[in-house]
């Protein structure tokens, strides 16, 4: 092991579970930019998922099992990252919640989350990155998942990375900030209503004229393009690590045309 | 109020296929919000003035008691009367008594929610009282036998066709000819018919925005001016306000008012704030000659001390509504009682109970946008995360979701089988996509595919990837 | 038990309270008798110029019109003079304020004054303020025989007559001389604030002037 690597920092990927079922590109999208940021990348076989599914149905004791497992697996990190504002935004704002009172893991939990971030705002927040080495020539327009948006105030970050991709011409979608309609178990439990918020999205997302929508959560996404697909739109799909770092040989999120 | 609240899906359904409502829901989309943009934009210390409400409000949660007793003992200086009122039913019998007392026939209203709580105009009508909405958006709604369908904005279900429909099958007064196209006109034919209203009652009901300990003031805020009218003109005012309204003194008052207008309307301040004390005094030609508050717990006592102690701090702004994407698709009836949007969906199960209210803090992707405008900070997507953990507790949830629940959380908490379950799985879902990028339809999926395309899994999941190029550069290595 | 005694155990039990702990009673009575300083806007403490600019240029943003004179004595003719352009009659509806009453009205020959409160049949009516509030453009009102409440609701044209003098930065400073006139905890049977004329949005959000209260609201503002 050379000198260089023992000073570099140690960041446990979390992959999250969409992206491991679905779309693993974005794993190794995210393994590249963190590898190219100056650190190195462990992938824990222990992980599973961060527990929402669960936490959000009201179930707090799988919840907390859940997280006790996910701790356990990522606390040697200097940084625990993941390509996603919601699963990010659940190991860091809401982990800490589901121990309070626990004298034994609250400790642990507050420097677990202490150590968590979102991809994105990780590569420019805390690595600084200002020469993303991509080319992509079209139009895109990017929607800012709200968890990511409101809980770790990512906004800026995504836009200042995609700034710097050869060729990309970045156009704004209106009303970015506004749920896609996905909410998780919300989108099958009120499809109905679910259906008509993530309508009103793809209508400003065709009026945008941008050829592909990035976002930073797959699970906006794969409801953002299944309603795209649905109705024919020839707009394409993908998560915004995949432009970031170069990697869009892979189809689409939902194919094309 | 018959609540409809269970059926939350059935009526968000019907909210979704109604044309006239979708059309009207359009301006909630745009008009609030981006003047509450500007009106926060143009005041630098917005964000410190959130903070100063907020503590005012939990200040007084801590005290309440000490706060209400203050509060009664100026009250009763200035010479007006409190009735501590636990339930909607103790409120109902103490003002239809005060009616009663001076055999009152026609009850002017203000606009308040409170008293759509306690059902007041159900129970006046069937008591022979004629109670006379003035709210110009809650005088329509009276005319079509509604209820609100937004806290502060009671009409935005309706579109001005509609209105003007109800107008002229209610008003036998007027002409067919006349133009009751526009707003205007529409507007300047309720002012005229309200006028008499206001000189013909006995008694003038209002809820009220703050009660002040300090002075044993109740104050309203209103844009145009019916609130007022209602209660300087009869002989008797009642002031209907729950306990969480009161707030240690004027100029504490004064601070949330700042952040209310602007979250509200997106105004600096509501065209008239007006603070009430007793009723009128020797001398003054104007007035009431009686001033009653109807001080109601119903329900809120028992928030103290929980974890839902912070919707209490709620000064019924709307911001919360305004901003909620399922509010913006299916309106406030959907929501099948009194409060709708974010707020409702905490409050509504805390008064009417989770076993009927349940639906409402589920339907949410706790998108966050209602707590991230909320003047008073309160964390409403965590308090329907609240609703959700109790009617898990006590099994109120549909089975079939729990259980799914049940198996996913099974695997989740065991990472070996997971990753097991994970490599079986998705290739043979990838498989059964025949190569093609999405499935239309898929066995278990209908919530999603009904509506939406499924994106196929790539193939193999990410895990299973990562092992195969290690495993390929550790055949690599030296 | 009472419903009052009731509802105070149910809040005290939630609170886990006693009654009858001198320290929070004697905390919350300091608060009242001196409430914290609140968070007050930057946007209204400024010199008297500047404050008196302030207060004309937000009441006319919020839809009322403001008139500035020099004297009390302008008042009659600028009064007359508004009733003429919005073509109304000489007539006005008002209360028993010394200040108004003290004003040459006799010189306003045609003019025909109306004592008291508003019966509702007023086209124009004329209060004299307490106050202004220049971070919001907001008038203060009130009541009592001098500046009946119903003249600031019934007639179709509200004319204000404010004191530049009165005019404070923020509402904080007003209640502070509300408290000075009536005494600390007491108050006027009705404290208004008005922000310009009354208005609604009630239906299809669309904005329209004169609602219940007056249709238009005139301010005249005294110098010196």
């Amino acid at each position: 092991m050379t000198q260089q690597a023992v000073t570099k920092p140690r960041v446990g990927l979390f992959v999250t579970c969409l992206v491991d079922l679905f779309r693993p590109v974005v794993g190794f999208a995210a393994v590249k930019l963190i590898e190219d940021a100056g650190c190195t990348v462990d992938i824990p076989m222990a992980q599973t998922c961060c527990g929402q599914p669960a936490y959000n149905s009201g179930d707090r004791k799988d919840t907390r099992a859940i997280a006790q497992n996910t701790i356990e697996a990522f606390e040697e990190f200097d940084y625990i990252v993941a390509p996603s504002g919601s699963c990010a935004g659940m190991l860091k704002k809401h982990y800490p919640g589901l121990f309070k009172g626990d004298l034994t893991w609250e400790p642990r939990v507050a420097a677990f989350s202490a150590k968590v971030h979102e991809l994105v705002s990780f590569l420019a927040d805390v690595r600084g990155v200002q020469d993303i080495d991509a080319r992509l020539d079209g139009t895109v327009t990017y929607h800012d998942s709200c968890s990511g948006l409101r809980e770790l105030g990512i906004r800026a970050q995504p836009r200042a990375l995609l700034g710097q991709v050869d060729g990309l011409t970045l156009r704004e979608l209106p009303d970015a900030d506004v749920c896609c309609g996905f909410g998780g178990t919300f989108c099958v439990k009120y499809s109905d209503i679910s259906n008509a918020i993530v309508s009103e999205k793809t209508s400003k997302i065709e009026a945008s004229g941008a050829d592909l929508l990035l976002a930073g959560d797959l699970g906006c996404l794969m409801n953002m393009a299944g309603k795209l697909k649905r109705q024919g739109s020839a707009v394409e799909t993908r998560h915004v690590a995949e432009v970031l770092a170069g990697m869009t040989d892979q189809p689409p999120i939902g194919g094309r045309g | 109020m018959q609540i409809t609240s269970p059926e939350f899906k059935a009526n968000s359904r019907a909210a979704l296929a109604d044309p006239q409502l979708q059309k009207a829901l359009g301006n909630v989309r745009s008009g609030f919000i981006e003047k509450r943009l500007k009106a926060v934009a143009d005041l630098p210390e917005f964000e410190r003035l959130r903070d100063s409400a907020k503590a005012i409000k939990d200040h007084v949660l801590s005290n309440l008691d000490l706060y209400l007793e203050a509060y009664e003992g100026r009250v009763l200086e200035a010479g007006g009367k409190v009735h501590w009122c636990g339930t909607a039913e103790d409120a109902r019998q103490a003002i239809l008594a005060i009616c009663r007392g001076v055999n009152a026939k026609v009850v002017t209203k203000g606009k308040s929610m409170i008293t759509e709580e306690i059902a007041l105009n159900e129970f006046f009508e069937k008591n022979g009282i004629t109670p006379v909405e003035t709210d110009l958006g809650e005088y329509i709604i009276q005319l079509r036998g509604e209820h609100p369908s937004h806290i502060i904005a009671p009409a935005v279900h309706l579109n001005k066709d509609q209105v003007e429909e109800d107008f002229r099958r209610v008003h036998d007064h007027l002409a067919p000819g006349r133009d009751l196209t526009e707003p205007e006109a529409l507007l300047n034919e309720a002012r005229r018919v309200l006028r008499s209203r206001y000189f013909e009652a006995d008694v003038g009901i209002t809820g009220a925005n703050f009660l002040v300990a300090e002075t044993g003031s109740s104050i309203i805020v209103t844009n145009e001016g019916n609130g007022d009218l209602t209660q300087i003109l009869p002989k008797i005012h009642i002031v209907v306000a729950s306990i969480e309204k009161v707030v240690p003194t004027l100029d504490d008052a004064a601070q949330i008012l700042r952040v209310l207008a602007r979250s509200a309307t997106g105004q600096d301040m509501s065209v008239y704030t007006t603070v009430s004390t007793g009723p009128r005094r020797p001398g003054d030609p104007d007035g009431p000659e009686e001033y009653h508050v109807i001080l109601l717990d119903n329900g809120r006592s028992a928030m103290l001390g929980t974890e839902f102690q912070d919707m209490l701090r709620c000064i019924r702004c709307g911001a919360c509504m305004n901003h909620c994407p399922v509010y913006h698709a299916v309106g406030g009836h959907a929501y099948g009682w009194v409060y709708p949007g974010p707020m409702g969906a905490v409050l509504t199960p805390s008064l009417i109970g989770v076993d009927k209210g349940g639906h409402l803090p589920n339907a949410s992707t706790f998108c966050g946008r209602c707590e991230s405008v909320c003047p008073m900070k309160i964390p409403l997507p965590k308090m329907m995360r609240h609703w959700r953990e109790r009617e898990f507790e006590r099994g109120l949830n549909p089975a079939v979701g729990r259980y799914g629940l049940k198996a996913w959380a099974f695997f989740a908490k065991r990472p070996r089988l997971y990753r097991f379950a994970a490599a079986m799985g998705i290739p043979a879902l990838k498989v059964f996509s025949f190569g093609k990028e999405r499935f239309s339809w898929l066995p278990l999926a209908g919530g999603w595919t009904k509506y939406r395309e499924l994106p196929a899994p790539e193939g193999r999941t990410f895990m299973q990837q990562l092992r195969e190029r290690d495993a390929v550069m550790k055949q690599a290595a030296p | 038990m009472s419903g009052r005694e009731a509802i105070l155990a149910k809040v005290r039990a939630s609170l886990s309270e006693g009654g009858n702990d001198p320290a929070r009673r004697a905390a919350i009575e300091a608060r009242m008798a001196k409430p914290p300083k609140g968070v007050i806007p930057a946007r209204g403490k400024l010199p008297d110029d500047a404050r008196v600019d302030l207060f004309e240029t937000l009441a006319s943003k919020f839809a009322a019109t403001v008139e500035r004179v020099r004297s009390h004595a302008d008042v009659p003719k600028a009064v007359a003079a508004y009733l003429r352009a919005k073509n109304l009659p000489a007539a006005i509806r008002i209360g028993a304020d010394k200040r108004l009453a003290a004003m040459p009205w006799d010189r306003q020959k045609a003019m025909e004054i109306r004592n008291g409160p508003s019966d509702g049949d007023d086209e124009a009516g004329v209060s004299h303020a307490f106050g202004g509030i220049a971070e919001t453009g907001t008038l203060v009102m009130t009541s009592g025989k001098d500046n009946p409440s119903t003249i600031n609701f019934l007639p179709e044209h509200h004319i204000v007559v404010l004191e530049a003098a009165d005019i404070d930065g923020d509402m904080e400073s007003v209640l502070a001389k509300v408290r000075k006139k009536f005494g600390k905890g007491r108050m006027p049977r009705t404290l208004n604030f008005i922000t310009g004329p009354s208005r609604s949005g009630d239906i299809e959000q669309k904005i329209i002037l004169g609602a219940h209260g007056p249709r238009a609201l005139h301010i005249i503002m005294v110098d010196g």
